[in-house]
Order: C-alpha cells, then structure tokens, then sequence
C-alpha cells in the first residue's frame, strides 16, 4: 500500500486547528500504523471506550438534553424550568447568580448590583423550595453548576428531597464542584485549593454511601477551554484535576471502586470539528487506562467517562448574532460524534445577554434536529476508523498525556495550581490566539472578517432592576424568622467538623433546614480554611 | 514627569472570574508600551480606586462580565473623584449592551469596549487618549 501524496503547502498559508495544531493534508494508513484495534479502539461499550460509553450508543439511550437555565429570583427560574420540562427537555441544569456561587447572601455589601443578574439567587432553603416548586426530585435529574459553595446548595437540595418525602437514594443528578479547574479557569473560590478538595472528598463520601444516584463532582474542561486554552491543554488539565480528585478520595480511605462510578465529566465543544471529535474520543480512553492502570479500579464502570458537553461560549459573537446558530449546530453534531452522553446547546444571544425564551428553545431543537432528522444516531461512533480521526485522537491523547507527567514532575495538581502553571499555560494559549485574531491568521466570520454595518435586532432578556431589592428583602425577612438557638447551634455544628475534619455534609444538611444561609456557612469556610486571593498572573 | 511610561490599572471589579478578557488586555497594553498593573480578580469599587491612589496611575480600565456594570462602574468613578483623581481616565469593557453604554459615558466613563473589539484598537485609543500626568 502506498503513501497518499503529501505536498508541502505553500509557505504563507499554515493549515492548523483553532488550537493551533498543524494538521496533515491527507492521511491515510501508515498514520495509525502503530494502532491495535483490540487495544486502543475497541468496540463501543468496550474497555478502552475510544468509540463510547455504551455498545450501542444512542440506539439504547439518546444524550440528555440539558439546557442552563437560571436568572432573577427563584421564581422566574422556576417559571422557566417548566417551560423547558414543557417542551420536552429531558433535564434541569441550574445557574446561580455570582453571590450564590461565591457564597454571600443577597443580603450582603459584596452582592451589591449581582443579585439575579448571572443566575438565580438563593440564599437559603426558602429560595430552593421555590426554585423546585411543582417538581419532585425522584422524576426528574438535576444538575448544578457551582463549586465553591456547592456542598451548602447540595445539603439545601438533600433537605429538599427528604421535605418532598423523596428517599435520597432516588435523588439523581450532578453538582459541579471541582474546585481545581476555579483555581485554572473559572475563578469562583472561597478557600485554597487544599481545603477546598477535603470539601469534595466529603461529598464524594457522602454520596457513595447515601445518595448513589448523584454525581458529585463533574470534573470540568469546560471553563479551562473558555479560558482560552487549547484542546489538549483542556483534555490534560481536567484529567488531570480528575486524578488528584481520585487520589485524595483514595488517601480518605475509600476503595476506588465504590466511588469512581459516579464520576462525571464536563467538556467544551468548540468549532473545529475533528478536532473536538477526536477530543471526545481521546478523554474516553485516557480516563480508561488512568483508572485501570494508574488506580487499579477493577469495575469497569470505574473506567467509564460519562460526560456532559456544552458548546463554547467563547466561540459566539455578538456581531451577525444569527451566525451563532449555524455554529451552535456544528458544534453540537461534534459532540454527538464525539459520542457526548448529555449537552447544553447555547443560544444565539449569549454574547449579549442571558438567553430570552425564543433563543433558547431554537438551541433546543437544533439538539432535537440532530437527533430525530440527521440520522446521525442509528450508528455508534460512525467516524471511527477514519484516518484523520484516529490519527487526531492519538496525536491529543499524547500530547495531553506529556502535560500529565509535567504536573506529577511538579508533584500533582495543587502543587502546579501554586506554582501558577496551568494558569500561565492557559493565559499564553489565550494570548496567542488573540494575536491570531488581531493578525487575521485565524478568521472569526463577521468579527475580523465578512463584517457588515447592522443593528442587533434581537429581543433580549431584561433582569428587572427590583429583583435585587425583592431578594434582599426576602433574605431579610428569613432571617429575621428563624429561631436563632436553632441557627447557632446548626452553624457550630458546621465548625466544629469544619476543624476537625469530620464529614461536613451531615452537620450542612441540619444547618440548612434550621434555616442557616449559603452566606452563614461560607463564613465560616473564610473563618476555618482561610480565604484564596487571585495571585493576578499576566 | 513627561519621561516616565504612562500608568494603566486594569481592574476586575465584581464577583465573576472572567478574566481572559482582562488579562489579554494588560498584556497587549504591556507590549505596547505602557505599564501595566493588573489587579486580580473580586476586586471592590474600594479597593481599585485605592489601588488608582497608590499606584499613581493615568487611565483605569475596568473589566466587567456579571451585569453588574451599572452598580460598579458609577461607584468606582464616584470613589475616585471624592479621591482627587478626577484626571484619570476611567475606560471599561465586557457584556455591555450598548444603551447601557451610552449611559455609563454620560456618567464619566470615557470609552467601552464590547466583544470583537481588537487589541490593537485598545492601544490605539489608550494611545490617543490616555496621557501622563
């Protein structure tokens, strides 16, 4: 068999990924030469996973339409969760406002012009009820995107459930909380990094034992891409964190295996399409060898990465916002290739706003159209075996695999988090794509190039300036309504196995109910574990 | 006076973590020939018109992607006035939809960016329009 032709491009032009990886003009065979079938592909639902979680992929099981959903007070959220549930969303996801996800109280100096804008506000028990009004916790899954104060919103939805009458064994869905990608990319913290991972190893404790349908930690590339790295740093970064989250539960005591089921994974999918399948295909089969041969998991649902997708926030623009459909469609279909088991598709008007309820029902159904008219799902991991494709997904996994041994050559995560590693890694991927921008080697359509004079005529959603002051006033009044022996003896509690290491969800679900607030109990995060200041790396 | 680089303080006031935007910002003003002083991030309107007094800076810009821009740019100006830096220009940038900007202008804020905006016309205005003290 012979070589397909390879000519040298002409030297002006570089072919290259949006990640900046320069990509072959043709492969073909000698590409993937090293490649066992067996070994490194496998049949889907067949350890190393390359082709997918499950044997018959989407045939068994269609992706869980999740859409995002959370602004104003807990009762317009709730509107629109049931107007998602309405038409036929199969998931809630939850955004908090800022205050929520970075534990003050609508009540406090800090939320001042915050409250409702990001997200829902809830400060207490009270704002969850009526966030879940009308919805039993045992019929549908939730997920809930916060980190730093998730193990107070996780303890506030625990008390929900059993105030429902809902056994917390029926209780299913995901709570963000990976704290290593805040200190990397998103930036929402309270404490260091040590502290914040004893957190998440109570909570993986926690559930293991008594909430098996939840996923406590949706270990997250998502942000670290939207920070602007590339996509072998997002793959390296986020297992990466996965493996200092599986470490420190197994320095706990806790056998791998009761555990690591119930790990989650969230990744971006942006606009360059075979290499974001690739992606997809890469993290499946790292996470399956890191957890056979690096942590000995012996069930192979140990070895699964189950994750959920969201196209990239970063990649929509704000002029020709129409355009960000055509993108948003691309991008899903690479999740959908890339064999995702959940998505989010974002709206047309995210650069501009929080999503109205027209934008994001047309995101929607572009999931809808991609699963009921394209035919895309009939068979699993239809691209596997393509030379580009497998030669991509090798080239990602080595690469990221090479970012790995860096960090453990660093002495694990938190030890590179200090050293500011990730951080600079990804702030030089920003800026350099950036001068791409500014040069035009890289065109975004009608921001550098194919631009026209226009006027946004989108309807955008409006959070009305009183949501604040109705928020505030309702924290007010909660608190004023308490029994204060009760709230005190809830927040000692907390302390008490905040200092000694106890399991903290236990004390967090009895403090919630006696009405103690995300505020009180981050307080005492400051107070105990000390407050993490952003080292300001340029 | 005249000799010494111009001062900018890029700030990220507010409680969201966005900061690509920012630190692609600091650093291109930085290549271009300022000096540049970046904040961090949870940054409020207190601390930034402090750090605008100790730094002894000329222009502030101000990073902002939680909606929380109408609260927070006017409070950061009011600060820095009743401080005596009423020469320091104040120019921002971030989800900032444009009636809202038009706005925050009348309210002293001499420039905003919004997405798409290109490094180079960042360094173009500052240069134009930022001078020392």
């Amino acid at each position: 068999m012979t070589a397909p032709a390879r000519k040298a491009p002409p030297p002006e032009r570089r072919f290259t990924t949006i990640s900046d990886m320069e990509i072959e003009a043709v492969y073909g065979p000698a590409d993937i030469a090293d490649s066992e079938y067996d070994e490194d592909i496998g049949n889907p639902g067949e350890y190393p996973f390359t082709r997918g979680a499950y044997p018959t992929m989407y045939r068994g099981k269609l992706w869980t339409m999740r859409q995002f959903a959370g602004f104003g007070t807990p009762e317009d959220t709730n509107k629109r969760f049931h107007y998602l549930l309405g038409q036929g969303q199969t998931g809630l996801s939850t955004a908090f406002d800022m205050p929520t996800l970075m534990g003050y109280d609508a009540d406090h100096e800090r939320s001042l012009g915050e409250v409702g804008r990001e997200g829902v506000s809830v400060s207490s028990l009270a704002d969850m009820e009526i966030l879940f009004d009308g919805i039993r916790l045992d019929q549908v899954t939730t997920s809930m995107t916060v980190n730093c104060s998730a193990s107070i919103l996780l303890a506030m939805y625990f008390a929900l459930a059993e105030k429902q009458g809902v056994s917390l064994e029926k209780v299913g869905g995901t709570i963000q909380n990976d704290m290593l990608k805040e200190f990397t990319a998103q930036k929402e913290w309270i404490s260091p990094p040590r502290p914040s991972v004893r957190v998440i190893v109570d909570m993986i404790e926690y559930c293991a034992e008594h909430a098996p349908r939840w996923h406590p930690v949706s270990i997250s590339g998502y942000h670290i891409r939207e920070a602007g790295s590339t996509a072998v740093q997002e793959l390296a970064f986020t297992l990466g964190d996965g493996i200092c989250y599986v470490q420190a539960a197994i320095e706990r005591g806790l056998d791998v295996d009761s555990f690591a089921p119930r790990l989650s994974f969230f990744f971006n999918v942006h606009n360059d399409f075979l290499e974001e399948i690739a992606k997809f295909r890469a993290a499946r089969r790292m996470w399956a060898k890191i957890m056979r041969e690096r942590f000995g998991a012996k069930n192979p649902r140990s070895w699964l990465l189950r994750t959920h997708a969201q196209t990239a926030g970063c990649s929509l623009t704000a002029q020709q916002p129409l355009n960000n459909v055509a993108r948003v469609a691309i991008q899903a279909l690479a999740a959908v290739l890339g064999g995702t088991n959940s998505l989010h598709t974002n709206s047309m008007d995210e650069t501009l706003a929080l999503p109205s309820e027209p934008a994001v029902l047309a995101a929607l159904r572009t999931q809808q159209i991609i699963a009921e008219e394209t035919g895309v799902i009939n068979t699993a991991d239809p691209l596997g075996g393509s030379y580009a494709i497998e030669a991509l997904t090798d080239r990602l996994e080595r690469e990221a695999f090479e970012y790995i041994d860096k960090i453990d050559e660093l002495g694990g995560m938190i030890a590179a988090i200090d050293e500011g590693f990730p951080q600079r890694e990804i702030a030089e991927a920003s800026y350099h794509f950036q001068q791409q921008l500014d040069s035009g080697e890289k065109i975004m359509v009608g921001v550098n190039d194919y631009v026209t004079e226009e006027e946004i005529s989108l309807e955008l959603l409006r959070i009305p300036q009183d949501v604040e002051r109705r928020q505030v006033e309702r924290v007010r009044a909660h608190k004023a309504a308490r029994t204060a022996s009760a709230v005190e003896e809830g927040l000692r509690a907390v302390r008490d196995a905040a200092a000694v290491d106890r399991n903290l969800m236990p004390p967090m679900i009895d403090a919630v109910k006696a009405g103690c607030t995300v505020g009180e109990i981050s307080d005492i995060f400051r107070d105990v574990f000390g407050v993490y200041r952003d080292p300001a790396l340029v | 006076m005249a000799d010494r680089p111009i001062r900018i303080l890029i700030a990220k006031p507010g409680l969201d973590g966005h900061d690509r935007g920012a630190k692609i910002i600091a650093r291109a003003l930085r290549d271009g020939g300022f000096e540049v002083i970046y904040t961090g991030l949870h940054q409020t309107p207190e601390m930034i018109a402090e750090a605008a007094v100790q730094e002894d800076v000329d222009a502030v810009g101000l990073s902002i992607l939680s909606g929380a821009h109408m609260t927070l740019f006017p409070a950061i100006i009011d600060l820095m006035e009743s401080k005596g830096l009423t020469g320091v220009k104040v120019f921002g940038g971030g989800i900032i939809p444009e009636e809202d900007a038009e706005s925050l202008k009348s309210k002293g804020v001499s420039e905003i960016f919004t997405p798409g905006a290109s490094t180079q016309d960042i360094v173009d205005w500052a240069r134009e329009h930022i001078s020392g003290n």
